[in-house]
This record gives structure tokens, sequence and C-alpha cells, in this order.
């Protein structure tokens, strides 16, 4: 039985930031990230037919995208693209234990974990970021992350400063108390 | 919310001063006013604590967002597919 339904006109507004948050730290491209994601909500629409509506909308989604990313690799010929699992020590007695001293962690090499805790985090807070009403969002986006300046916001929306700070003032409440209840 | 030239303020005026704080678009005169409440105001204290470590999370993640203008684009393209 299908629980979940597929609504393609608002696929741009829900997704696209989470979408594009998880391919920019794989891309580390911003117009290619996009591309990706646009090429993403592209083959969405044609294999609609086949969402069975076991997963939710975001989780198909991010399955065609991990696939758009691999072969935006393969395409490139990159050496990610090529990269494979070979591991090929002989058993020679000689050479032996020499692998243990391979697989040593490098000392230098400690971010590894810190980048996946971020990229997490910030996964996470795009789940938060979704659980807004819709103006909210795209103000606090626009504020917090893209940085623009108040006066333009309020241009934009046609809202005045003390209207703009008091939608922050909520999405930062929000916020706060979603990433509680989900990160800490 | 108006800002008010009295060095003590409210809990509400010192939130809305914490929030434009996180953005550094709050005056100095403001800043004063923020740090005299948070010595007295637990719940300004509480607030303020959890709206800067909001603040320092965003900013760990390093999260990104798509321009609008270009999520216009996009949903420019997305329309026409659909409507193939």
């Amino acid at each position: 039985m299908s629980t979940n339904t597929i609504d393609p006109n608002s696929w741009i507004d829900k997704y696209s930031d989470y979408l594009f948050n998880y391919t920019i730290v794989r891309v580390d491209d911003r117009e290619i990230a996009q591309d990706l994601v646009q090429e993403t909500f592209f083959a969405g629409l044609k294999s609609m037919k086949n969402f069975k509506g076991e997963a939710s909308e975001r989780t198909w989604l991010i399955s065609i995208l991990k696939r758009k990313i691999i072969d935006y690799y393969r395409k490139i010929n990159s050496n990610k693209g090529k990269a494979e699992v070979r591991i090929n020590y002989s058993t020679d007695s000689e050479t032996e234990g020499d692998w243990l001293e391979e697989r040593v962690a490098d000392p230098f090499d400690g971010n590894a974990e810190s980048e996946i805790e971020n990229e997490e985090l910030g996964l996470a807070i795009h789940s938060c970021l979704d659980k807004l009403p819709e103006k909210q969002a795209v103000i606090f986006k626009m504020k917090t992350i893209q940085g623009f300046d108040t006066e333009a916001i309020c241009n934009e929306f046609d809202i005045t400063a003390s209207n703009l700070w008091v939608i922050i003032h909520r999405a930062r409440t929000a916020m706060a108390e979603c990433l509680e209840k989900n990160w800490y | 919310m108006k800002t008010t030239n009295n060095i003590f303020v409210s809990c509400e005026q010192a939130k809305y001063i914490c929030d434009k704080n996180q953005y550094g678009e709050a005056s100095a005169l403001e800043i004063i006013q923020l740090n005299l409440r948070l010595v007295y105001c637990r719940v300004t204290r509480a607030y303020s604590k959890r709206n800067t470590k909001l603040t320092q999370m965003i900013e760990k993640s390093n999260i990104q967002a798509i321009d609008v203008s270009q999520k216009k684009v996009m949903k420019q393209k997305l329309h026409e597919e659909l409507t193939k």
C-alpha cells in the first residue's frame, strides 16, 4: 500500500536545498551541484510511475541523486570515479605484516570524522528548516545562510524591518527547539 | 519592535536585540542594553545561550542554499518538462 505521494510542483521549494547540500559536499562546485539537482528532478519526473510510495519523496529523490553523482564522476573520469578497492597483499612471509603499517591511522588526517559530522549536521538543519512555514524558512535562509542585507529582504518581500525580525525570531526559536530534539 | 534609549529593556526587547546581534546588526547601545539585562535575567541568559549555539551550529555545518533567482529558473525548467 502506498503511503507517500508525489508532487513535482513542490519539489524545488521543499527539497532543492537539501539535495544541494548533499551534493555540494561531494562535488565541491556550486554550478555542477545545481545541475545535478536539476537533473535529479528531471529523472524523478521520468520515473515517477516507478515510485511505490514506500519511501518518502525526499529519500526517493536522494537515491536518484546518488546515481547522478556517481555518473558525474564516471563521466569526468576522475580518480574518485576510478577508485575501487583493490587489495592484493601477497602471502609472502617476508612482507607479512606490511599492511598493518599501511593501515595505521594517519594522525594528520583527522578531519574525516568531523567532516562527516558537519555534513550530517547540515542535513539535520535542513530537516528542521523543512518544518518551518514556507515564508519563514525562505527568509531565514536568505538572512542566515545567504547573508542578505535586512534591507534587501525587506524590499523583496515588501515587509518592514520589524516584521523581518519577528519572522527571524520565530524561525530561530523553532530551529533551536527542533535541533535540540534531533541533534544534541 | 522599537528600541528605547533607556538602558533597562524588557525581556522581549532583549531577545529582539539578541537576534539582531547574531547577525552583527545590533547597535552599540543595544549591546549595552542586552548585556545589562543578561546580568540579572535568567530567561534572557537562557535565550542568548541557545541563540548563540544555533548560530555556531549553522556556521559549523557550512550549510548552503541555492540562490532565490536560480530557484526560479529551476522551477521554470521543471514546469516546462512537466507540461511537455
